[in-house]
């Protein structure tokens, strides 16, 4: 169960986060220490807080993957497995790979207590969001010792196939 | 020849959108419900519970099932006897799925210039229209807002005569234990057989529309989807990746005639998140 502020950001916006990093612009936010969320959630309606929220495929982010954790993030959440380079990554950065439920979207956004915009408006759902999150499920699929749960399950639960 | 007003289409197009990403159908809620039992593993089990759990709080706050509100596929069933009036078809159903997704708050998720700018359309225009002609003065009209994770896992293959049976099961689980957790599951599989590859792709989405689980009404095919689910289920994936017993809910064929030299195969998975709502006008 997470709790605290994780910054929301999927495809476009880590194309222009790493091309900040390797081009010398700047970042819109400190990546030192935080913790990225791999969605673009629903517009939300009137006095909602977010709409619906849940992760989307972590393997369109690996490329991107290994620059963010040089440069400071501690922990990404998405869902399904990563690149060995990513969890080469993980390990030499020391940072987790979490996974939350895929699809579960409406469920997860109860979990959102504030949303706010703080980077890339103009790319709409994958604007790079500033959550504050209590109570948030995800479980570790890949930690800083390189073990990968979607390897370890996947060997445990195959029969005949 | 009976008029139906392109106004009415705009308007069902629209409702139909909201109601497929709040209600999850009732033959898929029935099935994740039963998959939660007989689920082998715990971690697969408690992932079941919490999608279950999602169409509860969905439906209550009409907030969507999922966060990917989908590409807008629409199939249309036209009777040929029918006449729209008051606009183009076709328009006609684009401007319903601009409403519906404005009204239910739904994410924008098209993208134009997709190998350069890739920017998005803020309307999740274009659909993806699909229409038959058929005996008949009605319109039938079905949504199926389909998300990109499953979407993405999907694929076609042209087979040889000679891969045969086997080759068709093999390039499915090959699918399913390659995509892994990224697709949702436990899935539906489209299964497209026969004609050529746009034919058969189209199949194979078609297919996902069934009943779930309804067995095909060809024996032949029956005896295959069954043979299928239960190897796919024997790959060990389980829901979202997460190991277990249920990496797919159903499997669904459709078989044509095809090319002496064909055996074109055509893979679409849909994710746990089954979504579609239908309308006759």
């Amino acid at each position: 169960m997470l709790s605290g502020v994780i910054y929301t950001a999927r495809d476009a916006a880590h194309k222009r986060l790493v091309q900040a990093l390797e081009g010398g612009g700047e970042l819109p936010f400190d990546l030192g220490g935080q913790t990225i969320y791999y969605s673009g959630p629903t517009p939300a309606r009137p006095g909602q807080v977010i709409g619906s929220a849940g992760p989307t495929t972590s393997a369109r982010m690996d490329v991107y993957t290994p620059p963010l954790l040089a440069a400071g993030v501690r922990a990404v959440i998405g869902k399904g497995g990563r690149s060995t380079a990513v969890k080469e990554a993980l390990q030499q950065y020391k940072a987790v790979y979490l996974a939350a439920v895929g699809g579960i979207g409406a469920l997860l956004a109860q979990c959102v207590k504030e949303a706010e915009v703080i980077a890339y408006p103009d790319l709409g759902a994958e604007a790079v969001r500033r959550l504050v999150v209590a109570d948030f499920p995800a479980i570790v699929a890949s930690d800083i010792y390189g073990e990968d749960l979607y390897v370890r399950v996947n060997a445990e639960y195959r029969r005949g196939g | 020849m009976r008029e139906i007003k392109a106004a009415d289409i705009t308007r069902t197009v629209a409702n139909l959108f909201q109601e497929a990403n709040f209600v999850l159908g009732r033959d898929v809620l029935t099935a994740l419900k039963a998959a939660e039992k007989s689920e082998e593993s715990p971690l697969g089990r408690e992932a079941l519970g919490q999608i279950i759990k999602n169409a509860g709080v969905a439906l209550k706050a009409q907030l969507p099932l999922c966060q990917d509100c989908g590409s807008a596929v629409v199939f249309l069933e036209v009777g040929q006897d029918a006449h729209v009036t008051g606009g183009d078809l076709y328009e006609a159903v684009t401007r319903g799925v601009r409403q519906g997704y404005a009204q239910g708050y739904l994410r924008k998720s098209m993208v134009g210039r997709p190998f350069s700018a890739r920017e998005n359309t803020g309307d999740n225009t274009p659909p993806v229209i699909h229409a038959d002609i058929v005996p008949g003065n009605h319109l039938k009209i079905t949504v199926m807002p389909k998300g990109g994770g499953a979407e993405n896992m999907s694929r076609l293959a042209m087979l040889k005569p000679a891969d045969g049976r086997g080759g068709i099961i093999d390039l499915v689980l090959r699918t399913v234990a390659e995509a892994g957790g990224n697709p949702c599951p436990p899935l539906i599989i489209g299964l497209g057989v026969g004609a050529t590859s746009d034919q058969a792709m189209l199949l194979a989405k078609r297919a996902l529309l069934r009943q779930l689980g309804a067995p095909s009404t060809d024996a032949e095919v029956a005896e295959l989807e069954e043979e299928i689910l239960t190897r796919v289920n024997g790959l060990g994936v389980g829901p979202l990746g997460f190991g277990g017993s249920t990496t797919a809910l159903a499997v669904h064929a459709e078989v044509r005639p095809t090319h002496i030299a064909s055996l074109p195969v055509a893979v679409n998975l849909q994710c746990h998140s089954a979504r579609h709502k239908e309308a006759v006008l």
